[in-house]
């Protein structure tokens, strides 16, 4: 069994069922999102805020937001582990992989408070 | 740690037939929209806080560039969410012959330009 201290269940398989249940609510998200844009007569502002102010809406745009910081810590994590390697990057790889890892964590974190003001602050 | 690990695929000297370029392209989307999301979620901002920031995004978008930079991020989620679909239903074990494996990312490739396209078309 593959496992790694900074992969994100610790154990492969919890990651990739992760990724594949993120994915599946994320494409949910932006077909909702994508057929509310392209089927609104007029894509007004009033009508836009309307979509956004709904509780049902503010939770699956919360979920969509959690599930893009699980699916794509895994993803970056599968990324990073592939090429920030010894093999290609020279003894100061694991230095090099971790910054890249807490930088990608640290965005994905800002994503997500990010997204809880834009719902409930504006 | 890593020192006693099996070393396996060297991925420098792997050759790419349309599968492998299929799977890169899955990748490189994905790191693009991990940015792409922070300019999502700024317009998701200036839509949602004020009639005057609304108005002020679509003027704003208006602009090639800024139609260009929209596109790429769309074009991005297209193939990104096609091919991730792909490997949702190999996943199932649905494909996963060499001959379902090529067909699946021609279908991807194709699927994902025609709906590039559209979302160009529809930009513009
Ligand atoms: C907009 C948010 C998204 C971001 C930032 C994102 C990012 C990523 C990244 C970086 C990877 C790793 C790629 C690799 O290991 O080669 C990945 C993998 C994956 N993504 Fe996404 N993704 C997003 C949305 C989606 C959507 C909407 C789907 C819909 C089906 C999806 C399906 C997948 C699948 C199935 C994988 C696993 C691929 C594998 O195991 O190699 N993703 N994603």
């Amino acid at each position: 069994m593959v496992t790694s201290v900074t992969s994100l269940g610790r154990s492969g398989l919890y990651d990739w069922l992760l990724q594949r249940v993120s994915a599946v609510v994320l494409l949910a998200w932006f077909v909702c999102i994508g057929g509310t844009i392209l089927g609104a007569p007029e894509l007004t502002f009033v009508y836009w805020k309307s979509v956004f102010s709904g509780t049902a809406m503010r939770i699956f745009t919360l979920l969509a937001l959690v599930s893009l910081f699980a699916h794509a810590w895994v993803g970056m994590w599968s990324v990073v582990t592939d090429y920030l390697t010894e093999r290609m990057m020279g003894p100061r790889a694991v230095v090099l992989r971790l910054t890249v890892q807490v930088v990608c964590v640290i965005v994905l974190f800002s994503y997500v408070v990010w997204g809880v003001q834009i719902l409930w602050g504006n | 740690m890593s020192d006693n690990r099996p070393v396996n695929l060297d991925i420098g000297t792997i050759s790419f037939p349309l599968p492998a370029i299929a799977s890169i392209t899955h990748r490189i989307s994905g790191v693009i929209l991990f940015v792409g999301v922070g300019v999502l979620l700024w317009m998701l901002d200036a839509s949602l806080a004020s009639q005057a920031s609304f108005d002020e995004l679509m003027s704003t978008l208006q602009s090639p560039l800024a139609k260009l930079v929209i596109w790429g991020i769309v074009a991005a989620l297209i193939y990104h969410s096609i091919a991730g679909i792909k490997h949702l239903i190999m996943d199932m074990g649905v494909g996963e012959t060499l001959e379902g494996g090529q067909l699946g990312a021609k279908l991807t490739v194709g699927i994902s330009t025609v709906l590039i396209i559209l979302a160009g078309l529809w930009i513009w």
